[in-house]
């Protein structure tokens, strides 16, 4: 079973240049942008995030969401709560563009969710200075 | 003033949210002025275009009971807010309205049963407690007044009391909270919003 990794942004330029950023380094992964609101403001989209998480589910794939900021963290769980099979769905606890990248290079080598989850909560520890 | 009971219907969750709406489109610079500092700026006009769609969803859906409204109302505002209110009213509301089942009415012990289930999703989802700064000061107390057999003005009045309260509080949640002692002197949006949410149960009875 293949992971899809779902990215949730205020912001659809920063959701979209992640996956891009993310996409590059492992092209054979499914990544999906979900940033901005639905009329073109920044803010998340619970519907949006719903929709890209529920075609993994049809997809017959696990899903990964990372989210960047607060309120995102709230659209996520919320929508997530309301899903049937939860099992197949995990809300990421990691930065958003180190966590992605990390889930992204794990997911296109065929890992399950768990190990997916796994190597991109890693990135939380990653020192810069 | 009125009270909750003896029987809140959908017509009444429709006339309750409708003042709601109103007094957010007459406070959303109020709002959006708390939002200011610690915020985006735009916590009032946020809710306002949210209260919006949830009238707007309620005269086409039509639900028949007050559960049903409530859902309704709060599956509208966790799709149209973008910002933190979306999911932390959207989930009070529906969690409430999930509560009330398929009953035609709710008197007043099965409303406050109700909002209670509804703030402690509120808790589950965000984390926050009494004493954070944030829209669970001023929803608990109200809970607990309707709990206590407490009219709807009462309950108004012990939300607005909770959100004052948090004018002196630290924020332990959300962004407010990187402003740490500095956010000290400011009152949280999401307190004031639930003040006047309360507020809105007063007028109506039926």
């Amino acid at each position: 079973m293949s992971v899809r990794v779902v990215l949730l942004s205020h912001s659809a330029d920063v959701a979209r240049g992640v996956a891009d950023l993310a996409g590059q380094m492992a092209s054979t992964a499914t990544v999906v942008p979900v940033g901005g609101t639905a009329d073109g403001r920044l803010g998340t989209d619970a519907d949006a995030l719903e929709a890209a998480v529920g075609a993994g589910l049809d997809a017959g794939e696990e899903v990964a969401v990372l989210v960047d900021l607060g309120s995102a963290v709230l659209t996520a769980r919320t929508v997530l709560a309301d899903l049937p099979d939860v099992a197949a769905v995990a809300l990421v606890d990691a930065p958003f563009v180190e966590g992605a990248v990390a889930a992204v290079v794990t997911a296109s080598t065929g890992a399950g969710l768990a190990e997916v989850v796994a190597q991109a909560e890693l990135a939380r520890d990653l020192r810069k200075g | 003033m009125g009270r909750v009971s003896p029987a809140l219907t959908a017509a009444g969750v429709r006339d309750w949210l409708q003042r709601f709406a109103t007094a957010v489109d007459t406070h959303a610079s109020d709002l959006t002025d708390l939002d200011r500092p610690i915020g985006d700026s735009d916590h009032g006009v946020n809710l306002q275009r949210g209260m919006h769609a949830v009238l707007a969803a309620l005269d086409a859906a039509e639900p028949a009971t007050p559960g049903a409204a409530l859902v309704k109302a709060g599956s509208t505002l966790v799709s149209t807010v973008g910002g933190a209110s979306g999911p932390l009213l959207g989930t009070l509301l529906r969690r409430t309205g999930k509560a009330l089942g398929d009953a035609e009415s709710a008197d007043g012990p099965a409303f406050a049963a109700a909002l209670r289930a509804g703030l402690d999703a509120v808790v589950a989802l965000g984390g926050a407690h009494v004493g954070d700064a944030t829209l669970v000061d001023a929803l608990a107390p109200a809970v607990e007044a309707l709990e206590a057999g407490g009219s709807a003005q009462e309950a108004a009045d012990a939300a607005a009391r909770g959100a004052a309260s948090t004018d002196e509080l630290v924020a332990r949640k959300g962004r407010a909270s990187y402003l740490g002692e500095r956010g000290i002197g400011q009152r949280d949006p999401g307190a004031a919003s639930i003040a006047l949410l309360i507020a809105a149960l007063t007028e109506d009875a039926s």
